[in-house]
């Protein structure tokens, strides 16, 4: 077919499936923390990109110390640089929850114009740190380079693991959010504020909480992008139009529209790019999302409200 | 009374011919300074000159996307500007600079020009980077009629009175080295890569053309992603589909990075395939890595690692000011080249106005430019320069594997638009 043999077709079948799988872990990963800021709390936080820039300056930070100081470290930092992404991101918006945040809940607008200040803000910070040029941690040897399954077939280490993190995340903040106390509150506090606060819900401590940890998330976003990219002071920017953009496409509310979106746009770019190009390939299907969304504004899962 | 000019005066003139057959011979050494070219003299067009200083302009991004790329030249321009000072400056005065600030916005940039010349009234403007940016600027500088040392290797496809391009335009960087690919490495298919913009496009129209009519060769693929883009899991899958000799890449800024680490984990490497790019320097190596790029070629018209005694000094004082750890790429060193170009065509024309600095700047020549001899062409505002491919190391920098002869400016090729 085509000139191909089959069994060129059925490796590059399995490579770019593997691609799609790998965009669409990038995807989610991205979207994850927004869900619970933007999804469930409602805040639109334009900073979020920032957060994730976050998360891979604190990698980058580490990459630099240990190689400095105990280069035999070097294979095992980055599991540790991971957690302390998290710990610095959710730090950081706790932070800005109860210096920001908390004052603009029933204000959306400004909060949009507030989270734009901060995100101009954390990038000038980040360029009078780490300076313009973008950086890239030294990543640990068994991290790069690829699993050959056959003499055709090859599979990045890098796309495996940061599958692995999105599903080991995505299956937490299932957990939190479905199974936990906290998570019931957070549901609560979301679908009815008052009514919450009535039922002894600390309504406040909630916010608090739900912000940093998707904070977090968005840190541990970021630390996973540096097997993949660079980072610079405006990579924040890059990665937030992707994550609204899937996050609003799956109806906000619902993890499993997250999921479902994360994983239509990913496979939807992915085809798209190998029988189309690059740039047209993102271009059919923000158009086709566009479509979708005018069709059916409340996305893919919205909860149901009576109205 | 009549006043008697004083260069007519009989003993003067005496005295003066016989100071200019000292210096011809080399007899007596004295630095020029600014009396014996009064102010009136070397600027008849009110630009920002008193008698004992210049003032420049310098117009690049320090804020913004663009920083990244752009603080390279800041400094090579600035280097440049100390070490023409140090040496007691142009026509004996101290070059002062101002800078701004054009923050990644071109109509920052126009803005900023603006007031560099109109305000300002600079006699000399270092800067622009990205071609956006120069076609902001490129009206006002026009209109007002000031100068632009503009120092990106780009697409070409323009020349203005106003501007002097020090960066190689297209066809001097992609000619030489797909003929360089087709001879040595005997690649007749080609794979071509691009961000989604006009330099990548234009330079790999010319590519085509000249794989097409002059190597006969194919083009198994010609793509754009636009900017930022760090996903090529479905290019990378079609270039092991169609398996070209050469994958040509153009892909700039922070996808570069993701372009070249997930070519490394696809198993796309130089012991089976052929990379030549002309978007990655050592400034992009730097973050990209030198191990992801071990292999692959760049064509360039310079790399750190030239190995020539201005090379050596020009790098030694680069990291003397900057610090050890910097790295220079092509662009830091065509920004090198501005300051003394426009000194040694301010010289030749003994006056700061524009139209006298234009009128002199054909077949000037900086014999020893750290990239070794350029001159600038005689009508089109370009430099004469050589191509030069460099294999990658790990470290991060070349080594030099082809250079070319001296290739003659074209912005704009016949054939090729």
């Amino acid at each position: 077919m085509f000139g191909y043999t089959p069994s060129e077709l059925w490796s590059i079948f399995v490579m770019q499936s593997f691609s799609g799988l790998s965009l669409f872990s990038v995807l989610l990963l991205m979207a994850l923390g927004l869900t619970i800021i933007f999804g469930q709390m409602g805040v639109v936080n334009l900073a979020h990109g920032e957060f994730m820039a976050l998360g891979s300056y604190t990698v980058y930070l580490c990459s630099q110390i240990v190689q400095a100081h105990c280069p035999q470290l070097m294979p095992y930092y980055f599991i540790v640089a991971i957690v302390l992404a998290f710990l610095v991101a959710a730090l950081f918006g706790l932070l800005v929850e109860w210096s920001l945040i908390r004052f603009l809940y029933r204000r959306p607008l400004d909060s949009l114009l507030a989270t734009w200040g901060l995100s101009l803000f954390m990038q000038q910070t980040y360029r009078s740190i780490f300076g313009a040029r973008e950086v890239t941690p030294t990543m640990p040897e068994w991290l790069m380079g690829s699993f050959n399954l056959t003499s055709s077939i090859q599979i990045p280490i890098n796309g495996v693991f940061v599958m692995g993190l999105t599903l080991v995340l995505t299956f937490g903040v299932w957990l939190f959010l479905y199974r936990s106390r906290l998570g019931l509150q957070m549901r609560a506090t979301v679908q009815n504020r008052a009514m919450s606060g009535a039922a002894g819900i600390n309504t406040k401590l909630v916010d608090r909480f739900a912000f940093s940890l998707g904070c977090g998330i968005a840190g541990v976003a970021g630390a996973a992008f540096t097997t993949i990219g660079s980072t610079g002071p405006d990579s924040g920017s890059r990665y937030i139009v992707d994550a609204f953009l899937v996050v609003v496409f799956g109806g906000m509310t619902k993890l499993v529209g997250t999921i479902a979106s994360a994983f239509g746009i990913a496979q939807g770019q992915s085809i798209a790019q190998f029988f189309l190009e690059g740039t047209m390939g993102k271009v059919t299907i923000l158009l086709t999302v566009v479509v979708i969304l005018m069709i059916r504004p409340q996305g893919l899962f919205a909860s149901k409200v009576r109205s | 009374m009549k006043k008697t000019p004083a260069l007519h005066h009989p003993k003067r003139l005496s005295i003066s011919r016989l100071t200019a057959a000292l210096l011809a011979l080399g007899l007596i050494t004295r630095t020029l300074s600014a009396a014996d070219f009064p102010t009136a003299k070397v600027d008849a067009t009110g630009l920002a000159v008193t008698d004992d200083t210049v003032t420049v302009g310098q117009l690049h991004s320090a804020t913004g996307t663009m920083a990244i790329s752009e603080a390279g030249s800041i400094e090579s321009e600035r280097l440049a500007i100390d070490q023409i000072n140090a040496m007691g400056g142009i026509l004996g005065r101290k070059i002062k600079i101002n800078f701004e600030d054009g923050a990644s916005d071109w109509p920052t940039f126009a803005e900023k020009s603006k007031k560099l010349l109109e305000q300002d009234h600079v006699a000399a403007v270092f800067g622009c980077w990205t071609s956006a940016s120069r076609k902001a600027v490129l009206p006002i500088f026009e209109r007002d009629n000031g100068l632009l040392y503009y120092p990106t290797f780009y697409e070409g496809l323009e020349q203005s009175h106003n501007v002097f391009y020090t960066g190689q335009e297209a066809t001097q960087q992609i000619i030489a080295g797909l003929k360089w690919l087709n001879e040595t490495k005997h690649c007749k298919s080609f794979y071509l890569i691009g961000s989604d913009y006009i330099w990548p496009r234009t330079s790999n129209k010319i590519a085509r053309k000249c794989i097409e009519n002059d190597l006969g060769g194919k083009v198994v693929g010609e793509e754009y992603y636009p900017l930022g883009s760090t996903d090529f899991g479905s290019l990378i899958n079609k270039i092991k589909l169609k398996k070209p000799d050469a994958i040509y890449a153009i892909i700039v800024g922070g996808s570069n990075v993701a372009f070249y680490k997930q070519l490394h984990a696809a198993g796309i490497d130089s012991k089976n395939w052929t990379l030549l790019t002309i978007s990655v320097t050592e400034d992009e190596a730097l973050g990209i890595g030198g191990e992801n790029l071990a292999g692959f070629y760049s064509a360039m018209k310079y790399f750190q690692s030239l190995d020539n005694p201005a090379n050596k000094e020009f790098v030694s004082a680069f990291k003397a000011k900057y610090g050890p750890a910097s790295v220079i790429g092509d662009v830091t060193q065509a920004g090198y080249e501005g300051p003394w170009l426009w000194k040694a065509a301010v010289e030749k024309a003994g006056s700061f106005d524009v139209d006298k600095v234009v009128a002199a700047s054909g077949g000037i020549e900086f014999t020893n430019a750290p990239e070794g001899y350029v001159r600038i062409h005689d009508v089109n505002h370009h430099l004469w320069s050589k191509l030069r491919v460099g294999e990658w190391q790990p470290t991060g920098q070349v080594s030099l594997v082809y250079e070319s002869g001296l290739i003659e400016p074209n912005p704009f090729p016949k054939g090729y638009q």
